[in-house]
């Protein structure tokens, strides 16, 4: 198979403009008669569902949540990027293009990262004229700041909630869709599989989740806005019910699955405590504008109290080895240094694994009042958790999983190989290479949906004609409801002796130890023996109790878990297969000899997209080769 | 430190519900309330019964899934916090904790502590938006909002959909949530166009999915996990007044 990215020929500047000209239009009447499904809700989901319904077609949106609002996008902090340059300080859509391919590590592809840049600026109108609460300078005109690795202040946001805000102005777009009556929304029902006819997305088989109940949904193309991987980590920032199981099934009909081993880890986040543990909350990492990173220099310090250790005995690693980005190294870079100290022996807190961020120099410079207007809810979060008063000692923080750029194979259109079925927001792995700059996420799931999709759909709906999908009589959507029945009883037909829950832990473990930060030969295929084992015993030993005809979510979670099992080894078997660091991608064979991530552009320069041969065959590794017209690739560095 | 657990069981919309009581087994005091649950979950799962059913998500305090009334009160003890940011130090060894869904008319028990919210939404679609077409947006900063009007509007947008306050209500009014949304909008120079039209339709709306009046006295407030003030309210009523001496309102 070739995996075609369709870019446009041209100048960068002007191949989305070209595209959208040579794009195939559909005429009004016709858009009555496409019907699209969309599945998810988040910001990518509810933008697509809003604006397809508003341009006129008929779509159905599902989502597993209660209500569309509450979509794991709910939970963004720290902020959404645009080329504004509302500050003057120099920045440009090129600049953001650049910092975005640079903070990829070069392994994202230009013409994608550019038209993101070019259509942020689109996003923030749009927001704006929805209501959106973004914060004000006392003119009245948008307050920005600088966030995670940048130069310039270009995040727009909206306290510590921009998430939310973004998300219940997409949600407000999308009810009021609802109310006329283009989109059909469908809470409480779960995707569990992807229907193709004649090797093109036709529909989905959706459960019920309050009544149990198995129903086809046909359509002339599907959407995929489901949201990131990362709990296959088990603990990681997500929210918990967030799982890869509508790309997961979509990449078992065929969908290629892209750079599986690009995870981002969060540098700034509360430290475990304990095995109970369900989740680790971010501490967003605008904190690190105003506080500063440290560990002790010596080990037998780590024990005393941080206020009694003088300032020549405290380590500030990021500003010693990164002086002109100092504390807002991308994540990548801060997080592995975080690794490294507390590898060394020289964390904080209970278990060692933690580093201090200290507000101390902010609030004698800025004063306590003005460090509790910028960070005053995240300082109550962290007293909420841990007990602390951040305005007294220093905050403890340690990475987590945070944000997977790895995701189902997207063309320029944001199409998969599969005709028919698109991929939006974290779902897809577009434009964030091998990693991703803060408050990016959400300008891309915004871009994805109101200004790229809508302009790019067109082009597959044109080509089918109108009128022409399948119902769902036919035999594929017959064999896809029967698949997933036949998994829903496997399920609950196993009555083994372990929680689903333990198992989702020990895969998140065997993940953490071997394919976390640091990532190498020895251990990868350790963890590619560690993890089909523990997948064979889980179809042994899972005890699912309850029943299949109401609500029941010991059985939703088995069957996310049951995937995420498969999910982990591709993730594990794409490490190893890309001998190389890049981004949150560190293999510790490739390294320079100052520790930094040693690239390999000669054979590495591409993506990688895994395809499905069936149950335990080993997928075929498809590469795309990434042409750079524009820039340049260097090294990244920050030094 | 072990707690015992009141907690009630109910096998789906249509049964009858009733209490029935866990004991948890040994906890540590900093897991939050939603974990103590899961460790309960996961030894009622091993003994082959079925676990409690609970509704969560985010687990900090933002996507509005969780919903608890815990000894009595929605989102439990403390003010300003949901249930998944209440911790179990908050409570004392030995204590018997009585866990219930929201109970509200139009919010019906799925399945023990599991309701469906579904009837906020519904509000929301009557007119809970701007209508802005995407991609017809002036620049951003073409309509300079001030300071204090957008601080607030923050304020009321602050609102995470949870429905605490209905279930608070003796009258389980959906004031505070739909005040909110009229509030924030409203404030907004770009909310203007619709303002009056809004304020009409959510307020039907709400009285048309079986929520009931408001009589202000505050039990909503009280439990509001992200504080939104009851001069919301007052803000609504005066747009809704506004709106039926401009013609049309049932309400009045
Ligand atoms: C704590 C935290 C803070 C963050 N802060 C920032 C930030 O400040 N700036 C930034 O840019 N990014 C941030 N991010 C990242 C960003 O929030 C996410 O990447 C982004 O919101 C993902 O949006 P999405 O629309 O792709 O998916 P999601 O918001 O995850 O939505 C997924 C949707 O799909 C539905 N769904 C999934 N599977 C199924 C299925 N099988 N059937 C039916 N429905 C399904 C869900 O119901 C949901 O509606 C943060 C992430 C976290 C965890
Ligand atoms: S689980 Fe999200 S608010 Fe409680």
């Amino acid at each position: 198979m070739k995996l075609e990215s369709k870019i446009p020929s041209g100048p960068l500047a002007q191949k989305w403009d070209k595209a959208r000209f040579q794009n195939k239009l559909v005429n009004p009447a016709n858009k009555r008669k496409y019907e699209i499904i969309v599945v998810g809700a988040g910001l990518a989901g509810a933008s697509a569902s809003a604006t397809l319904g508003e341009l006129g077609y008929k779509v159905k949106n599902f989502v597993y949540h209660d209500s569309p609002r509450r979509a794991h996008s709910i939970a963004a902090q720290g902020g959404i990027n645009a080329a504004k340059n509302y500050q003057n300080d120099g920045d440009s859509v090129y600049r953001l293009f650049y910092d975005t391919v640079k903070g990829g590590d070069f392994r994202a592809r230009e013409a994608n990262v550019y038209r993101l840049a070019q259509v942020s600026v689109n996003i923030i109108d749009q927001c704006a004229a929805q209501g959106v609460p973004f914060a004000r300078e006392y003119g009245g005109l948008l307050d920005n700041r600088s966030f995670g690795g940048a130069q310039v202040s270009r995040t727009f946001y909206a306290r510590g909630q921009t998430g939310q805000q973004l998300l219940l102005g997409a949600y407000s777009a999308l009810c009021k869709e609802i109310a006329s009556g283009s989109v059909q929304s469908f809470t409480h029902h779960e995707m569990l599989d992807l229907v193709l006819v004649d090797g093109h997305a036709k529909g989905v088989i959706v459960r019920n989740l309050l009544t149990g109940a198995i129903s086809r949904h046909c359509a002339d193309a599907v959407v995929l806005a489901t949201g990131g991987y990362g709990n296959v980590f088990n603990l990681s920032t997500y929210a918990r019910n967030s799982n890869a199981t509508a790309i997961w099934r979509a990449y078992k009909r065929g969908a290629c699955f892209a750079n599986p081993c690009y995870t981002q880890i969060h540098p700034t986040c509360i430290p475990v405590t304990g095995d109970y543990q369900s989740k680790l909350t971010l501490m967003s990492e605008s904190l690190r504008n105003d506080g500063r990173i440290w560990v002790p220099k010596k080990k037998e310090d780590c024990g005393k109290h941080p206020n009694d250790i003088p300032e020549e005995a405290r380590d500030y690693y990021l500003e010693r080895k990164y002086p002109s980005f100092g504390n807002l190294a991308p994540r990548d870079i801060s997080s592995r240094s975080a690794k490294e100290v507390c590898d060394e022996g020289r964390g904080v807190g209970e278990s060692g694994r933690g580093v201090y961020l200290d507000f101390a120099d902010s609030i004698q410079r800025l004063g306590e009042a003005k460090v509790r207007e910028r960070y005053g809810n995240l300082f109550d979060i962290y007293h909420e958790i841990t007990n602390e008063n951040a305005y007294q000692v220093p905050m403890r923080i340690y990475p987590a999983v945070h944000y997977t750029m790895g995701g189902l194979w997207v063309d320029y259109d944001l199409m998969s190989n599969i005709p028919g079925l698109f991929v939006l927001g974290e779902a897809n792995f577009s434009d964030h290479g091998a990693n991703r700059l803060g408050a990016s996420a959400l300008m891309q799931g915004l871009a994805d949906g109101y200004f790229v999709l809508p302009n790019t759909i067109c082009n597959y709906l044109a080509s089918v004609g109108p009128g022409k999908r399948p119902g769902v009589e036919h035999e594929a959507f017959k064999e896809a409801e029967d698949n997933v029945r036949g998994i829903t009883q496997r399920l609950l037909a196993s009555q083994g002796k372990r929680t689903v829950d333990s198992f989702h832990k020990e895969l998140g473990h065997i993940l953490w130890e071997h394919c976390g930060m640091g990532r190498n030969e020895t251990d990868l295929k350790k963890a590619l023996q560690l993890i089909p084992a523990l997948r064979e015993e889980f179809w042994k030993n899972v005890k699912v109790p309850g029943e299949e005809d109401n609500l029941n979510q010991s059985l939703e979670r088995a069957g996310r878990v049951a995937d995420f099992l498969e999910v982990g080894e591709l993730l594990c078997l794409d490490a190893l297969e890309r001998a190389e660091s890049c981004g949150g991608h560190f293999r510790e064979e490739h390294q320079y000899p100052d520790g930094e991530a040693r690239r390999d552009d000669e054979n590495f320069a591409h993506v990688a997209a895994w395809e499905y041969q069936g149950r335990d065959k080993k997928p075929v590794r498809h590469v795309e080769p990434l042409v750079y017209e524009e820039v340049k690739m260097t090294t990244r560095s920050y030094k | 430190m072990k707690v015992k657990l009141k907690v009630w069981r109910q096998k789906d919309t249509r049964s009858a519900g009733e209490f029935r009581l866990y004991e948890t087994p040994d906890l540590n005091v900093n897991m939050s309330f939603l974990e103590m649950l899961d460790v309960v979950n996961e030894q009622l799962t091993l003994k082959g019964e079925e676990p409690i059913a609970f509704d969560h998500d985010c687990r900090e305090g933002i996507c509005g899934t969780c919903s608890l009334v815990i000894n009595g009160k929605p989102h439990g003890p403390h003010r300003g916090v949901a249930t998944c940011q209440t911790y179990m130090r908050s409570f004392q060894d030995g204590d018997i904790i009585i866990v219930e869904p929201w109970r509200a008319r139009p919010f019906p028990v799925v399945k023990d502590l599991v309701v469906t919210r579904q009837a906020l939404d519904k509000i929301m679609q009557a007119g809970g938006y701007i209508s802005v077409r995407t991609g017809a947006a002036p620049d951003a900063n073409s309509i300079p909002i001030s300071k204090e009007n957008a601080d607030l509007a923050m304020d009321a947008a602050a609102c995470i959909g949870c429905g605490a306050c209905v279930a608070a209500c003796k009258n389980a009014s959906a004031m505070l949530f739909t005040a909110a949304k009229v509030s924030q909008l409203g404030l907004l120079p770009q909310g203007q166009p619709e303002r009056y039209r809004r304020v009409k339709r959510m307020v039907e709306a709400m009285d048309e999915a079986g929520f009931g009046a408001c009589t202000v006295t505050g039990s909503c407030e009280a439990v509001c996990p992200k504080n939104i003030s009851l001069d919301f309210i007052a803000r609504l009523n005066r747009d809704y007044l506004v709106a039926s001496l401009k013609g049309g309102a049932k309400h009045g």
